[in-house]
């Protein structure tokens, strides 16, 4: 791999950026690997290189159906946070966002991660209650969060209607400062290149038909380029998760929902943090190139069309004129919508599985891209070890069974 | 948005309905017979079917009742919504 760097910058410059290499290689897929990652986005490309660098194992391969990053990770709002209530769900977040903190050093890779924090928004005496409880379990945590009101509101973001006359008033927010955004198609080319260059074998346009298994292991997988054998699989495919499942008769707590999300056309810069509220359901905030980056929940039926109905987009938007009336006037660019794994219990599933070497990474609903390094971290220590690291142990399978839920629905200030 | 044809006032817009889920899950009829398991496949569980999906929705701002509606989760396409117990 070669090192990018100023001075390669530079000296590619002379060369009218010619001479470029390519940052992952297009390998055919072997007969044979230790471990195959099924699903080639954030958190699949985050596992396999966990797995090489951390775990030292070296035969491994990312099978992706489409091109790498162009599903959920293509398609979200690239919030990053950590201040969830929970402290089994803060302490995984957080490790995610310390990961994040340096991971664009650790890649060689910008990631173009900002720190320009992100307030959760509250409308009312209740949303305050929980928004001053949330900041205290999160500083217990030792994550930061600040209790903030209206007119410290308005002092930060100039252009957010305070005013108490509106149908929704907004009297307070939490305030994480460490919390932020970051390029999403970096995350996928940066974990891409990285585990690349660790021997990491990136399968595209590979869709996995099946799963074989025998004595109750798996032993490979077919997929539209050959069957491929491992005695480790690792599943990360999101919206999916319930096809790969149904392969081995297993059947999860997941339904898979679409979420949209909106960019405006490019404008000046006119909000340098992220804005999230749960009371008006909506969340903003503006990228390097100035567009409104938009979002808010999910369409209610079940859904794999990536795409949604026209009702959640006017939901939305109303929501964003409501805190920035200034908006109104913005017209939209794009438009798309992501497949979520929703889970009873808004928190995620990285677990094993009844089925011996299937590790199953799913359930992150609407809130995983922030997760991408941690999650592919504490995966990576799963199936390297064949047992969860103690972050991701409380989000087993079993505690659907168990009862052991942890409710982070509300809990976590916005629908993700 | 999606056209519903709801089989007592007839097509209308999405919004009028809310969108219940897996249609055909009946609470089991002796809950303390059955094993942790069982019950969590009963509470949690869906088969979130890409496909043909069989689903309950409820004409909230309308009739307020409940039907059930088979529905193509990839194209969304609604193929047909009949009466509860009226699948045949």
């Amino acid at each position: 791999m070669k090192k990018y760097s100023g001075f390669s910058l530079f000296r590619n410059a002379l060369s009218h950026n010619l001479n470029w290499k390519q940052a992952w290689r297009k390998p055919e897929p072997k007969k044979h690997y230790d471990v195959i990652i099924v699903g080639g986005g954030g958190h699949g490309l985050a596992t396999a290189y966990y797995l090489a660098k951390v775990h030292k194992i070296k035969n491994i391969a990312v099978v992706e159906k489409g091109w790498i990053g162009g599903g959920n990770t293509g398609r979200n709002t690239t919030i990053v946070r950590s201040n969830y209530l929970w402290t089994e769900a803060s302490l995984f977040y957080e490790k995610s966002l310390k990961l994040w903190e340096n991971l664009s050093q650790d890649l060689n890779y910008n990631v173009m991660f900002s720190q320009r924090g992100v307030f959760n928004l509250g409308h009312n005496l209740q949303d305050m209650r929980d928004i001053e409880r949330r900041v205290s379990a999160n500083r217990l945590n030792g994550i930061d969060a600040e209790v903030v009101n209206a007119a410290q509101i308005k002092a930060e973001i100039p252009l957010i209607d305070t005013s108490p006359d509106t149908r929704y008033p907004i009297l307070g927010a939490s305030l994480q400062r460490r919390g932020g955004v970051a390029r999403h198609d970096a995350i996928a080319w940066g974990f891409a290149r990285a585990a690349d260059a660790l021997g990491v074998d990136i399968i595209e346009q590979c869709e996995v038909t099946g799963i074989h298994r025998e004595k109750g292991r798996v032993t490979g997988i077919d997929t539209t380029r050959g069957k491929i054998n491992a005695p480790k699989i690792g599943v990360v495919v999101a919206g999916n998760a319930s096809v790969l499942a149904k392969m081995v008769d297993l059947r999860l707590p997941i339904e898979s929902h679409p979420l949209q999300a909106f960019v405006s056309e490019p404008m000046k810069p006119v909000l340098d943090t992220v804005v999230m509220s749960g009371a008006v359901h909506g969340y903003v905030s503006q990228s390097d190139k100035g567009e409104l980056v938009i979002g808010a929940g999910v369409d209610s039926y079940i859904g794999y069309g990536q795409r949604g109905s026209f009702q959640t987009i006017e939901h939305t938007l109303e929501a964003i004129v409501q805190l920035f009336p200034m908006f109104s006037r913005v017209r939209l660019l794009r438009m798309w919508g992501g497949i979520v794994d929703v889970c009873p219990d808004a928190c995620p599933i990285v677990s094993k599985t009844p089925v011996d070497g299937l590790y199953f990474n799913c359930g992150w609903g609407t809130g995983g891209f922030k997760a991408t390094p941690g999650s592919g971290w504490a995966f990576a220590h799963t199936i390297a070890n064949d047992h969860p690291h103690e972050l991701n142990a409380p989000f087993s399978l079993e505690r659907f069974t168990t009862g052991a839920l942890i409710d982070e629905h509300g809990a976590a200030a916005v629908a993700h | 948005m999606l056209l519903i044809r709801c089989p007592w006032c007839g097509d209308r817009a999405e919004s009028e309905f809310s969108c219940g889920g897996e249609a055909g899950i009946s609470r089991p009829l002796e809950p303390n017979a059955l094993n942790n398991a069982d019950w969590s496949d009963y509470l949690f569980n869906r088969t979130n079917t890409r496909g043909a999906h069989k689903e309950l929705w409820n004409h909230a701002a309308g009739c307020r009742r409940w039907f059930e509606a088979e529905r193509d989760t990839v194209s969304y396409v609604i193929k047909r919504t009949y009466k509860l117990g009226q699948a045949n």
